[in-house]
């Protein structure tokens, strides 16, 4: 197999490296960059736990090859501080208690983070709709939804902070 | 899990390299456009490609547009694409509201319709929709055009008229000329991401003629002609449903499958008929349940 150098935006940071071609993005981002917000959950697109945002939308890390990474920009749960959504999530996952082992909460986290940047008013039906990629065995998804609620409600009581990730 | 088989992975730039490709490897060429099966397929050692061929440089296959009465959906374009046009909306809202039922938001930025009929299952939701609108699937290789009408490219379970040598380019849907409304009725464990059960599209026409289309109820999706035989010429009424219910019982063939037992296909297969006929004929006196709600079993 010939190799392949891939060059993209990992979470606001330039990264290079080598790829084989049936090298999986998830195993990459993981295994040789440190990355470990996503994580190996059914590995066949059906849990949403390696949930990555590729060009701003929501993608399976475990069904995508790395070197379809090339070129296109990549933000985890990691570059939270990249996406002005994130952040506030992230805070109101907290006060809300809306994880509990945690493993699903980066995938929720960033699935949305997508449906709040397209619609910053979302119905609990879009909310649940948008999240029903990604399994969570703990909570019974209620506190996951209002928190995301909370964090859309709250749009526009304080600015949001957008700072880089360096 | 890691992929184990080995190939080498090809990005071209234009067709005729791509399709050079596909004429030199033919069945040890696959096209990757958003991974969703053939990932799985790799994983799980069904796949051995010596090459995989990323079509998604392909500007040709890129274009989601109407012409005159004809929709062309090339062969990249994604169910969130689809979702997200308005022209989809308000011009095959039968399509877009079967869109909305596909996996889940991280799966359809990515699966293609194309790669839904490419991957065949039966229970593709994208197939019978295709089916109803009489949907034509445009087929390149080194050789030319082929059209082959949905019809006939469904083969089998996971089989299709494609041959080794072709991509697929585009999938073509006519506007029909009468005055129509659809319902798509999706059969799934729960509201959210899984596969159908059994899946019901109708399209009923203001000639008081009737297509119905299923997945997942046969070996291979398809239309119905003796179901639209008794519907044909008739306004709807309870007494015609019963008579379609009855035909349309002996036009699926539904397994026994980890999903649900095939007594449980066959019986919702009359109801679902039911509630899409229903709905159809509701949207089309411009009542109803709005498209993409409600309408998930």
């Amino acid at each position: 197999m010939k190799k392949h150098t891939i060059r993209f935006k990992l979470n606001d940071e330039k990264v290079s490296l080598d790829v084989e071609p049936n090298d999986v993005l998830l195993d990459v981002l993981r295994n040789k960059l440190g990355i470990k917000s996503p994580k190996v959950g059914c590995d066949r697109g059906d849990c949403g736990t390696c949930t990555v945002l590729l060009n701003g939308k929501t993608i399976r890390s475990c069904l995508a090859l790395a070197v379809e990474a090339d070129g296109t920009e990549v933000v985890t749960l990691e570059g939270a501080n990249t996406r002005k959504w994130t952040r506030k999530l992230q805070s109101k996952f907290h006060e809300k208690n809306a994880f509990q082992c945690g493993f699903c909460a980066p995938g929720v986290i960033l699935s949305a983070t997508e449906l709040l940047e397209k619609n910053s008013r979302p119905s609990n039906h879009e909310i649940k709709e948008a999240i029903a990629g990604n399994l969570c065995r703990c909570t019974g998804y209620e506190p996951i939804v209002e928190a995301i609620a909370e964090a859309a409600k709250g749009r526009s009581s304080h600015k949001t902070q957008v700072t880089g990730h360096k | 899990m890691p992929i184990t088989t080995e190939f080498e992975y090809v990005k071209p730039k234009d067709m005729d390299k791509a399709l050079h490709l596909f004429s030199l490897y033919g069945a040890k060429a696959r096209a990757l456009a958003g991974g969703t099966d053939l990932v799985v397929h790799l994983k799980e050692n069904i796949a051995h490609p010596e090459v995989v061929v990323d079509i998604k440089d392909l500007g040709e296959l890129a274009g989601l547009s109407l012409k005159g009465d004809t929709l062309r959906i090339g062969a990249r374009i994604t169910f969130s694409e689809l979702i997200e046009s308005p022209l989809i909306k308000n011009k095959f809202p039968l399509l877009w509201e079967a869109s909305l039922t596909v996996a889940s938001t991280g799966v359809r930025n990515r699966a293609t319709l194309a790669g839904n009929i490419c991957s065949a299952v039966p229970s593709a939701d994208s197939a019978p929709i295709l089916a109803v609108y009489d949907a034509e699937v445009l087929a390149q290789s080194v050789k030319g055009e082929r059209r082959i009408p949905i019809a006939g490219w469904f083969t089998g379970p996971k089989k299709t008229a494609l041959l080794p040598e072709e991509l697929l380019t585009a999938v073509e849907l006519k506007i029909p000329a009468k005055k129509h409304a659809g319902c798509y009725m999706k059969l799934s464990r729960y509201e959210g991401e899984d596969l159908a059960q059994g899946g019901i599209a109708v399209l009923a026409l203001s000639d008081n003629t009737y297509r119905v289309a299923f997945c997942a109820l046969g070996p291979k999706p398809s239309r119905c002609p003796k179901t639209e035989a008794v519907l044909n010429g008739n306004k709807l009424n309870e007494k015609l449903l019963i008579k379609a219910q009855e035909v349309i019982s002996g036009e699926v063939s539904p397994i026994a499958d980890i999903r649900s037992s095939k007594e449980y296909r066959l019986h919702m297969t009359g109801i679902m008929l039911g509630r899409a006929l229903e709905t159809a004929v509701a949207r089309l006196s411009g009542k109803g349940p709005k498209y993409g709600t409600g309408n998930i079993l």
